[in-house]
């Protein structure tokens, strides 16, 4: 059996003074797709940046990608992919020019980010096409080819689905269950669970700052 | 990746991204050459204008430079790349190097198109044996402006009402540069009697601004945006 992805046992994280995450655990497998639910400051976004290595770990332990959480963050944010509310691309390049740029940052050869290109169906009608002009669905398709030629293995989600029309979404359900068939790991953060329920093969509940396994049918507790 | 090769990776995507939009030749430079015809109409005279020409190249340069570094970071905070360049564990030290190498062959470029607006509008001559000095001034010059411009650039970046804040945090932190290259230009182009060997104590403090800003900006800057 593989190490897992991330592997949190009792970890706890804190904002200021809040201990945002309480004594959390939890273990993901390669190739997972978990939907973490709960209110909002529940802690699923502190529980996304600290497996991306942005916010320490106070105590427990953690280790991403079989990095440790505590000694070793630098080394997980260069694995580690992360998508919020923006895209992190620059609107005045072409989609081909962000990617470039995106892989070249980890070394990525032509090859690597044609592939990406490919994978994520941006390598020929978008490719030359500034990413200014794009729509929405097509901007969250470049970002997560970005992901993808920087060789991101864990892809962190915070509500991706936001403002994206009805297209948009199933188009990025479809990119986000072929990653995660070509071996990424996806954890995402969502208050739409009926489509991103659809999409996980594992829902968790972060309930003030701990987490709990969910059976598929368990009502949302927020 | 070294950081070298980072920060190559960053000025080429800033030079590429100015290649698309032309915010350079299209707004900045007309922008450096009203301000530079406006000191003339303000002044209004030529014996004056004369005088004070290399002083109007650099503060032309100054305000140019407010509008370029706005720009460089307006780039990366569009779309959030500066944060997500900082998710993916990129160098800080590469991406303040790679922004500032960007930044100063733009201000290169503006400072040689000012100098030749200077020698046609206000009837300045290059002397052959002020072109060293001239060129050493230039290029130390622009890599102290590129450092603080993308040193405090970045710090304004996190903030509400950046537009402000730059100016009022460049300005007083260029005034060495101001003060260095305009003495230095005089000498180069021996304004008012002055001399070639005038200009030199003043390349230094130049470069000694250079070196320090350039130095503790590439320290500074990581956590700067962390911020």
């Amino acid at each position: 059996m593989s190490a897992p992805v991330v592997d949190l046992s009792d970890a706890v994280a804190v904002l200021g003074s809040f201990p945002a995450l309480a004594g959390a655990s939890i273990r993901i497998d390669e190739g997972d797709i978990v939907l973490l639910r709960g209110p909002n400051g529940a802690g699923k976004t502190t529980l996304l940046r600290l497996c991306a290595g942005l916010v320490p770990i106070v105590r427990g332990e953690g280790r991403i990608l079989g990095f440790d959480l505590g000694t070793q963050r630098e080394s997980i944010r260069r694995h580690v992919g992360v998508l919020g509310h923006q895209n992190g691309l620059y609107l005045d390049l072409t989609v081909g020019e962000n990617i470039r740029f995106w892989g070249a940052t980890v070394g990525a050869n032509d090859d690597e980010t044609h592939a990406a290109m490919e994978r994520l169906g941006v390598a020929d009608r978008l490719v030359d096409v500034p990413v200014r002009k794009l729509s929405a669905g097509q901007k969250r398709r470049t970002a997560l080819a970005c992901l993808v030629a920087r060789r991101a293995q864990l892809w962190l989600l915070d509500e991706p689905h936001a403002g994206l029309d009805a297209s948009a979404r199933d188009e990025l359900d479809a990119t986000l269950r072929q990653a995660a068939a070509a071996g990424a790991t996806i954890v995402v953060a969502s208050h739409e669970l009926e489509r991103a329920g659809s999409l996980a093969t594992r829902t968790v509940d972060v309930i003030a700052g701990r987490i709990h396994e969910a059976g598929p049918d368990q009502e949302d507790p927020s | 990746m070294s950081v070298w090769r980072i920060a190559r990776l960053v000025a080429a995507k800033d030079l590429r991204i100015e290649w698309h939009s032309r915010v350079l030749t299209n707004q900045v430079l007309p922008f450096a050459g009203v301000t530079m015809v406006i000191f003339a109409f303000a002044l209004d005279s030529d014996a004056v204008l004369e005088r004070v020409a290399p002083g109007l190249v650099w503060l032309a340069t100054m305000f140019s430079m407010l509008v370029l570094v706005q720009r460089t970071f307006a780039v990366e905070t569009d779309d959030g790349a500066l944060d997500a360049l900082r998710v993916a564990g990129v160098d800080p030290r590469a991406i303040f190097l790679g922004k500032a190498s960007g930044l100063a062959v733009q201000l290169l470029v503006l400072e040689v198109v000012l100098l030749f607006a200077a020698v046609v509008l206000f009837r300045q001559t290059v002397p052959v044996d002020g072109l060293v000095l001239l060129v050493t001034t230039l290029i130390s010059a622009t890599c102290g402006l590129a450092a603080v411009g993308t040193l405090y650039g970045g710090l304004a970046a996190g903030f509400r009402g950046r537009e402000t804040l730059l100016p009022l945090l460049t300005l007083p932190a260029v005034a060495p540069v101001l003060i260095g290259a305009t003495r230095a230009v005089e000498a180069a182009l021996g304004t008012a009697g002055a001399v070639v060997s005038d200009g030199w104590p003043w390349v230094g403090l130049l470069v000694v601004f250079a070196v320090a800003f350039g130095v503790g900006g590439s320290l500074a800057f990581g956590p700067l945006i962390d911020e």
